[in-house]
């Protein structure tokens, strides 16, 4: 088929759009819908008309390539040139380098989680504008994970901590926390999974992992991390866009649909806000140069935007997440009650901690007036004076998990931060335990899926978590050493307290013979 | 009033850019982050076609925007002449 066009004229946006989506689609005629199409019914969402899906963007498959290999050529260049000048010595502190590897291992697979789910939901929609649309994130998702491991893959030549990043996935306690978040995800239905993913991370939740933080790793001279961080920003606009286009189409729809769209909604603000409490530590305690504190980016970000969005849906019958005051209130203490965590298991984690220097103890002062100098400070404080006298505490006894977020219990009561906030539900005859009112009420919803979740404590203490072969009856039985081996932590070298560790000694070594002549 | 924003890497391609938005939209407030600026407006942003291209001296298309986007907020709109954000509430 010739396709030049004749009258010499280059089609306009829209045209062109129409002619390379929806122009190729076509209507099946000897197979019926409901058998190409299997999930689209079983979740209770109406759609009576595809073609009302708006695309905004209008972008094309030969235009995405085009964009896409741009920024690759851009992004490679600049990771080649890093690596070859040794910029991993021009950052702040390699104190910062813990904040990274918590990146590879916590964030980089849920890229290719979100690879997988965008692949699966594209597939699913008998809708060629939101197919395709899904089909770019898909591959945006897996370009993600790729860069990112790529960039990261030069400091696991220096330094420690970085070396089976998808091995620990399956088995590091915290690094359940985000990848039993995507399993959810991928788990439920496509549309769920768009409600999921597509609106309440992408478009409420996502700017406060990457503006802040990638803007914090420029500001640290981590220029790789900058790199890849903005090159897969770049896609982000478009999965926004894409994650409030699915919210608005459903909608309007059906007004069925809105009460199924509104319990996501809930559900996916508080299971990706409870996640976020990782990049609230990385951001108050683990960036040596800091550029706001979470506090403040969950004002602009959350509170700011998130609010302008909720007023705007509120047209559809949507009103905004459940739980808001809580969260609103928790904004002044969960990175430091995850901090608190981490420093304290610092003898089970794959990165180090540290106490925080005074002036860095300052800064949390200013940023956290209500709240720092009364419940946390002291605590630090205590603890790097222990440090200092040999002491260093290290928490040996496993704590309890929430069921459905799977965080230790170390969030409190709502409007009290000295009580731990604890929940527990009865179901067949068990007994399940969670963090808060939300993570209780999502477990309520779905019991017959939240009571499978491989929890890794418990399944420590069911003997789960030790290599192949290993006995636990033999005398002097080390547990943690044996839990250490099986998820391929270095003990002594990956994990422990900053100080003292290889990774300082190299870096001060490696910096004195880029700055002298010794 | 809500506020929608855009955000764009600060590099040599996004100063002209830049330029052309704040023309285009007096009402608009930048902010210079590191490796970053973050533009945010009241209501509604356009960017448009034309502006940059008087600035850059050549054809530019909108969608190159892609190459240097951080993030933006609002409901988008995009023809061949402009980009506009914007929200109903
Ligand atoms: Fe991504
Ligand atoms: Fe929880």
């Amino acid at each position: 088929m010739d396709m030049k066009a004749t009258s010499g004229k280059k089609l306009g946006l829209k045209e062109k759009y129409r002619h390379m989506t929806r122009g190729l689609d076509w209507e099946p005629s000897y197979q019926k819908k409901e058998d190409i199409y299997p999930y689209m019914a079983y979740e209770g969402i109406k759609i009576h008309d595809w073609d009302k899906w708006e695309d905004p963007f209008r972008l094309t498959m030969d235009s995405y390539w085009k964009y896409q290999a741009e920024k690759e050529r851009k992004l490679y260049a600049i990771i080649d040139a890093y690596a070859q000048n040794n910029g991993h010595l021009n950052v702040t502190d390699a104190r910062y380098l813990n904040a990274i590897k918590l990146f590879l291992t916590g964030i980089s697979p849920l890229e290719y989680m979100a690879h997988r789910g965008f692949a699966h939901a594209g597939r699913a929609f008998p809708g060629a504008g939101p197919r395709v649309a899904c089909l770019m994130q898909s591959l945006d998702e897996i370009r993600h994970a790729q860069t990112q491991i790529h960039a990261l893959s030069n400091y696991n030549k220096h330094y420690n901590g970085f070396h089976d990043f998808s091995h620990m996935l399956q088995r590091v306690w915290y690094l359940s926390v985000p990848r039993s978040f995507f399993d959810d995800a991928v788990t439920a239905g496509p549309f769920e999974f768009m409600v999921a993913i597509g609106f309440s991370f992408e478009y409420v939740l996502t700017n406060l992992l990457f503006v802040p933080f990638v803007s914090g790793a420029a500001y640290n001279g981590d220029m790789g991390t900058m790199t890849f961080g903005f090159s897969a920003q770049s896609d982000e606009a478009r999965h926004m866009t894409l994650g409030l286009e699915i919210i608005k189409f459903i909608l309007e729809q059906d007004p069925d649909n809105v009460p199924i769209v509104q319990r996501w909604i809930d559900k996916w603000t508080w299971r990706g806000y409870r996640v976020l409490t990782l990049v609230g530590m990385m951001m108050d305690y683990m960036l040596p140069k800091r550029i706001m504190s979470w506090k403040e980016a969950w004002e602009v970000y959350f509170e700011q935007n998130g609010g302008a969005l909720f007023k705007d849906l509120a047209r559809y019958g949507i009103r905004p997440p459940k739980w808001l005051d809580q969260i609103a209130f928790d904004k002044d203490h969960i990175s430091h009650q995850a901090w608190a965590t981490f420093y304290q298991y610092g003898a089970a984690s794959d990165f180090h901690t540290w106490s925080p220097t005074d002036d860095e103890l300052d800064w949390l002062s200013k940023k956290y007036p209500d709240s720092f100098d009364k419940y946390y400070r002291p605590r630090l404080e205590h603890w790097r004076e222990q440090a200092k006298q040999g002491k260093r505490f290290y928490n040996t006894t496993l704590p309890q998990l929430c069921q459905v977020c799977q965080i230790p219990m170390i969030f409190t009561e709502p409007g009290d931060p000295t009580k731990t906030c604890y929940r527990e539900v009865d179901y067949l005859g068990e007994k399940f335990h969670f963090c808060s009112d939300g993570c209780k009420e999502i477990f309520e919803n779905e019991p017959e899926k939240f009571k499978q979740a491989w929890l890794p404590v418990n399944q420590i203490y069911q003997g789960n978590c030790f290599p192949d072969g290993t006995d636990p009856t033999v005398e002097d039985f080390e547990p943690l050493a044996k839990v250490l081996e099986y998820y391929h932590v270095n003990f002594g070298r990956d994990n422990l307290d900053f100080e003292g560790s290889e990774d300082q000694k190299n870096f001060a070594a490696w910096r004195g013979m880029a700055t002298t002549n010794e | 009033m809500s506020t929608v924003f855009i955000a764009l890497q600060a590099n040599e391609d996004t100063r002209p850019i830049i330029e052309a938005i704040t023309a285009d939209n007096p009402h608009a407030v930048v902010n210079q982050q590191p490796a970053m600026v973050k533009i945010d407006a009241e209501h509604s942003l356009v960017v448009r076609r034309q502006t940059i291209e008087e600035l850059i001296g050549r054809d530019f298309d909108l969608q190159e925007l892609q190459i240097n986007l951080i993030t933006l907020s609002g409901h988008v709109d995009e023809t061949d002449d402009e980009l506009t954000l914007h929200w109903n509430a």
